[in-house]
């Protein structure tokens, strides 16, 4: 909750900074607070948008026109990355190298290639963007290593569908409503994901919002992974049981044909 | 048909998962093998994490074994000492295989060490089967008649005291050899979700000098106790068994073993032996390869 508290207040800091008369503000939304995991779950696709409020009620004339950026964030997971090396012609794992918080999803959709709306170190700040995420490495290891190491983990979950830019995703319509669709895969782990917006103009973060998306699994799926977890003698039992009932079903079944 | 796997977190196609079942089936069925070794690569190449294909494979091979065994035991075919024996084995073999592999997953090297096992049995094995078949092809053909082996069991295992009598193996050997045997099983098939019998049979034959009518029932009575086992470990450690993935490849394999099993009276064994060696040998050879190529991916992530 601190984290969060604390996530929201620097998210606010620059809001209050830009205290101008034409301080428009963002009125966001997405279409499903909550994504139950289901036997036939392959995935959801997350539909974000909502409003840009100017002062004037339109966006005043004369003016820049404004981006919006969107992140998506699964929870966040401690991890290892390790890289395999030719060790005596066979490939093993050799270095390693320990991240304290990697977000297990993240996505970004913008209205524009994110290099050309924010420089890097508002990207850093913001984390917009796959090379502006702060991933905590637990090591101090030289910045080559870690380089080399943040470049792998971040190059094998984009390939796997876990991290990924949108550039162009977000749709601006007449200059006050916008929305954009991002897909979750099925591979991503329970828990809070977060929906980040933000208001951009010349280089600067006008205006800043967060939703909460929860993921979790429901009815047989969660009751598999509870009684997987909690009462795992139980499931270990019934597993054993069921393979034994197949296994002798069919063979009777079989002796009768 | 998509399905969510809830332990494995991640959604397969189901008819694929029934179909990889009922090839291993009917291959188990024709050569009267549990198939994990078939099983836990295959899996794994689709995508799902090794370990729960290891502890869901274990499952899968229990299912596969009852059966067999019940059908053995209408024939007189397996010797419950010998078999309470391996099974005492196999349960302490699968403890420590589940120590075995923590230890490994710890320090990262799990992956190398299952493939590199694998390469080393499936090689090994299968060319000694290669070469079993192979005579007995050529003799079958009038070729040179093979000499008939004698039965009898390796020297050092005559060397161990506290010999008892194994009446249905037709054996008086002290215990201490089978309890090995099933112990060295039971590591095997905890770290490689295999069920073991390609290796115990060849074992019981060749080490042993088990009586060979009894064989196969008694292997398939180790097998059914310590994948039980197996799987029960995996429940409570690793907590890797998927039990909807375990369920749907029973469904294959149940129903595919019993199509091989009829196949199998209609084949002469030597071939089915030789088809059986070339399969484990090309099993083996992919395992090889996917060690010594250099990779797509160079990094790995794992949940710390």
């Amino acid at each position: 909750m601190r984290a969060r508290a604390l996530a929201a207040a620097m998210l606010a800091a620059p809001l209050m900074m830009a205290a101008s008369a034409s301080k428009p503000v963002l009125i966001p939304d997405v279409s499903q607070r909550n994504i139950d995991i289901a036997y036939s779950f392959t995935g959801a696709e997350l539909l974000l948008f909502g409003a840009i409020l100017y002062p004037g009620g339109r966006q005043p004339k004369g003016e820049q026109p404004t981006d919006i950026v969107v992140v998506v964030k699964g929870p966040t997971q401690s991890i290892v990355v390790r890289e395999k090396e030719k060790v005596a012609g066979i490939w093993v794992n050799a270095d390693r190298l320990r991240y304290r918080s990697a977000p297990s999803f993240y996505a970004v959709a913008s209205s524009r290639p994110i290099d050309q709306l924010v420089d890097e170190r508002t990207r850093a700040i913001y984390e917009l963007g796959l090379g502006s995420l702060q991933l905590s490495p637990a090591s101090s290891a030289v910045s080559d290593t870690q380089a080399r190491f943040q470049q792998g983990l971040v190059e094998l979950k984009r390939r796997a569908g876990l991290y990924y830019e949108a550039p162009q995703a977000v749709e601006i319509t007449d200059g006050v409503l916008y929305r954009a669709r991002l897909t979750v895969p099925a591979r991503v782990p329970v828990g809070r994901f977060t929906a980040e917006t933000f208001l951009i103009r010349d280089g600067r973060v006008l205006a800043a919002a967060v939703r909460d998306i929860d993921i979790r699994k429901s009815g047989f799926e969660r009751f598999v992974a509870r009684a997987a977890d909690h009462t795992s003698i139980r499931y270990g039992l019934v597993a054993v049981a069921l393979s034994i009932a197949l296994g002798g079903a069919a063979g009777w079944i079989a002796r009768r044909l | 048909m998509d399905v969510y796997l809830p332990i494995a977190n991640l959604s397969v196609n189901a008819l694929v998962i029934v179909a990889l079942g009922c090839g291993v089936g009917l291959l188990s069925g024709m050569f009267g093998i549990g198939g994990g070794f078939l099983t836990t690569p295959l899996l794994i190449i689709y995508g799902i994490p090794p370990t729960v294909a290891a502890a869901s494979s274990a499952s899968q091979i229990t299912g596969a074994s009852v059966s067999g065994v019940f059908a053995h035991f209408d024939r007189k075919g397996v010797d419950v000492k010998m078999g309470g024996v391996l099974v005492a084995g196999g349960i302490l073999g699968s403890f420590v295989g589940a120590w075995i592999f923590q230890l490994l997953q710890a320090s990262g090297q799990i992956d190398t060490v299952i493939g590199v096992v694998y390469v080393v049995l499936l090689g090994s094995i299968g060319s000694l089967m290669a070469r079993e078949s192979w005579t007995a092809i050529g003799s079958a053909r009038g070729a040179r008649p093979v000499k008939p082996r004698r039965r009898r069991h390796h020297p050092l295992i005559a060397a161990l005291p506290l010999r008892t009598r194994f009446y249905a193996s037709g054996l008086y050997i002290s215990p201490l050899a089978p309890l090995l045997l099933g112990f060295s099983t039971g590591i095997l098939t905890m770290l490689l979700g295999i069920g073991g019998g390609f290796i115990l049979i060849p074992a019981m034959i060749y080490l042993l000098g088990m009586a060979t009518s009894v064989v196969v029932g008694t292997s398939l009575f180790q097998t059914l106790f310590v994948t039980a086992v197996a799987t029960m470990v995996h429940a409570t450690t690793t907590k890797a068994v998927d039990i909807v993935l375990a369920a749907l490849l029973l469904l294959g394999s149940v129903t595919g073993a019993q199509v091989g099993a009829r196949f199998a009276t209609k084949v002469r064994p030597e071939y089915l032996r030789l088809a059986l060696a070339i399969l484990v040998l090309l099993v083996g050879l992919r395992i090889l390869l996917g060690l010594v190529w250099r990779p797509d991916e160079l990094f790995s992530i794992e949940l710390a």
